[in-house]
């Protein structure tokens, strides 16, 4: 077996029409790395993503996928990975168990494992006691457990996460997160992901930052909070575009509105709160520090937080169908 | 909890992960359908009105005209291929349906040429059909039709490739919809004529010259004729009633033999699958 990177990517771009969704990316990812793709929607990654599966092929560059070519190797490609998608991709009226045996006959796992690897995945994911059901009856997040089941089933040494706990509540984010760890302590497997969520970020080795079709940095999570070095400061008030002034000209910050506050960076907070009210020279109604965290980290490099620009993309998504009608 | 893993290796891919891929796609097909106790009856319902409360109808007003034989066990073999057509192409149909529930995305990613998914996909529609018919063959006493092995097994073997040709047909017009109700529109818009212009409903004896090049051109009336062709060889009807209700297919003043009908059959099936097998491989 190779022992080179688990994902190699160079130059790798994509165009739809005259639209560049994404602008010639470049990273590798280690075997046994878990790392994650973190942007807005509509940065670039699910495009990303699907280049590295197979399911859409490259405009230019190349990608390497367990050290193949995922446009000139595409079956050596899929038969080394597992995928779980955005969308759901199981069949309803099979129950869980028969999902996960297609599975496994359209991947040609070897007949005499089949049964007993169906059960390991599924007790993993704590489904084996509802194999029987239908899938249909399931709750968004058992099916979701199940996808991820089906897609380690046969023993990929990538698996991709393409936003694995969107729209879950908060109690099975973090169980699917016990069972991506509980995997990588169990088999020698790569995983790469990407997610909107900040916290979630955290649990990868290395994330790589990505917005409009570019990877604006890679780094382990510590190393990027640590380039921030700064504290957040979001205060609230009557006026923010007085309060934004009287910040630059009383103590040189730049400030900007996010999320519906004043907010700025500044070394250390909690000793510069005492003189922001002594010296604002404005009343403030509400003031909160933090310590930096990921979203920081995004917003230091993108210059927004990941909600705006989110939001920014809704709303252009919005004028596009609106202009349509 | 297993704290050993185990660990799969998946062999290169070779004929037999492919027939295993057949396999498994067409066992889903067997599996959805028996589930589907719903669909099941709706595809019999329209036969059946047709045969019994139609046929028995137009039945006493034709009497007159062939006196020795029941209109529905003229209608019978038209009845058969219906219900066949209608399930096959309706098995074809579930492939926009699983485009439109994600399932078709977990086939399409797999380690497998897409060949022997749309083999799978025409091979399950075919037997699954098939059986829908068997349940209208099983009819047969009730309009007169003997139940004699030889004619069942013909009917059986006819019904098949009746069921192939037009869920291949079906699964090249599914190929790139996204559509359900798309997909059954065109899909009666397909069938109706078809249906017509086959000798199902009417015998093909006698028409006037457009409607017969119609007939001769429509591709279902040769899965119609072999099947009415065996049904009235196991009867005992006089001659000149089987020139009006069984004439067989004529191009200009060639009889065209029933072996000759169902290659054609058979060969359009093999043509359509393969049409839909590159449509598949463009789709991405």
């Amino acid at each position: 077996m190779d022992t080179g990177p688990a994902v190699a990517v160079h130059g790798l771009r994509k165009n739809y029409g005259k639209v560049e969704a994404v602008k010639g990316v470049e990273f590798e990812v280690a075997p046994g790395e878990v790392f994650g793709f973190l942007g807005p929607n509509g940065a670039g990654k699910t495009t990303t993503i699907s280049m590295l599966c197979t399911l859409v092929n490259p405009t230019g560059g190349s990608a390497l996928v367990a050290g193949h070519d995922v446009v000139r190797e595409r079956d050596e490609v899929r038969r080394n990975i597992g995928l779980v998608f955005q969308d759901p991709t199981l069949d309803g009226y099979l129950s869980a168990e028969q999902n996960l045996r297609f599975h496994a006959e359209l991947y040609g796992v070897p007949k005499g494992v089949v049964a007993g690897r169906i059960r390991q995945v599924m007790e993993m994911v704590a489904l084996w006691d509802r194999k029987d059901a239908k899938v249909m009856t399931f709750s968004g997040g058992m099916k979701r457990r199940l996808e991820i089941a089906r897609g380690l089933l046969h023993s990929p040494r990538v698996l991709f996460l393409d936003e694995p706990t969107v729209g879950l509540d908060p109690q099975t984010r973090s169980a699917i997160w016990g069972y991506i760890n509980e995997l990588r302590r169990l088999e020698d497997i790569t995983i790469f992901m990407t997610t909107h969520y900040m916290d979630e970020a955290e649990y990868c080795d290395r994330i790589a930052i990505i917005d409009h079709g570019e990877v604006v940095v890679i780094d382990s999570p510590e190393a990027l909070k640590a380039s921030v070095g700064k504290d957040r400061v979001q205060i609230h008030t009557g006026d923010d575009a007085r309060a934004i002034e009287a910040l630059r000209e009383r103590f040189g910050l730049e400030a900007a509105v996010h999320e519906g506050a004043v907010t700025f960076a500044v070394p250390s907070g909690e000793e510069f709160v005492p003189r922001l009210f002594a010296e604002l020279g404005m009343p403030i109604t509400s003031v909160s520090v933090s310590r930096p965290s990921l979203d920081d980290v995004f917003m230091s490099y993108t210059g927004s937080t990941i909600r705006d620009a989110e939001s920014g993309t809704d709303a252009m998504s919005w004028m596009r169908t609106m202009a349509r009608r | 909890m297993t704290t050993e893993a185990i660990s799969v290796r998946i062999p290169a891919r070779g004929a037999g992960h492919d027939l295993r891929a057949i396999k498994v796609v067409l066992h889903r097909e067997m599996l959805r359908f028996v589930n589907d106790r719903t669909r099941m009856a709706s595809m019999l319902l329209q036969p059946v009105l047709w045969l019994f409360v139609m046929g028995t109808g137009l039945g006493s007003l034709v009497r007159g005209s062939i006196p020795g034989v029941d209109f529905r066990t003229f209608m019978y073999p038209g009845m058969i291929s219906m219900t066949v057509i209608m399930t096959g192409m309706f098995s074809a149909g579930s492939i926009v349906w699983d485009r439109e529930f994600g399932f078709l995305r977990e086939m399409l990613v797999a380690p497998v040429s897409r060949g022997a998914i749309v083999v799978g996909k025409c091979l399950g529609g075919a037997l699954v059909a098939t059986g829908q018919g068997v349940v209208i063959l099983a009819m047969a006493g009730l309009v007169g039709v003997p139940y004699s092995p030889s004619l069942m097994l013909t009917l059986v073997a006819e019904m098949f490739l009746a069921a192939f040709a037009i869920t291949a047909f079906g699964v090249t017009l599914a190929a790139r919809m996204r559509n359900m109700q798309t997909f059954f529109g065109l899909m009666q818009m397909a069938i109706m004529p078809m249906m017509f212009l086959s000798g199902a409903m009417f015998p093909l004896a006698n028409l006037p010259s457009w409607l017969h090049a119609l007939t001769v051109v429509n591709p279902m009336t040769y899965a119609v004729d072999p099947m009415r062709h065996a049904v009235f060889s196991h009867l005992d009807v006089p001659a000149q009633d089987n020139a009006a209700l069984n004439p067989g297919v004529r191009w200009f003043d060639f009889q065209v033999p029933v072996g000759l009908e169902l290659g054609l059959v058979t060969a359009l099936g093999l043509v359509l699958m393969t049409a839909a097998i590159a449509r598949f491989r463009r789709v991405e």
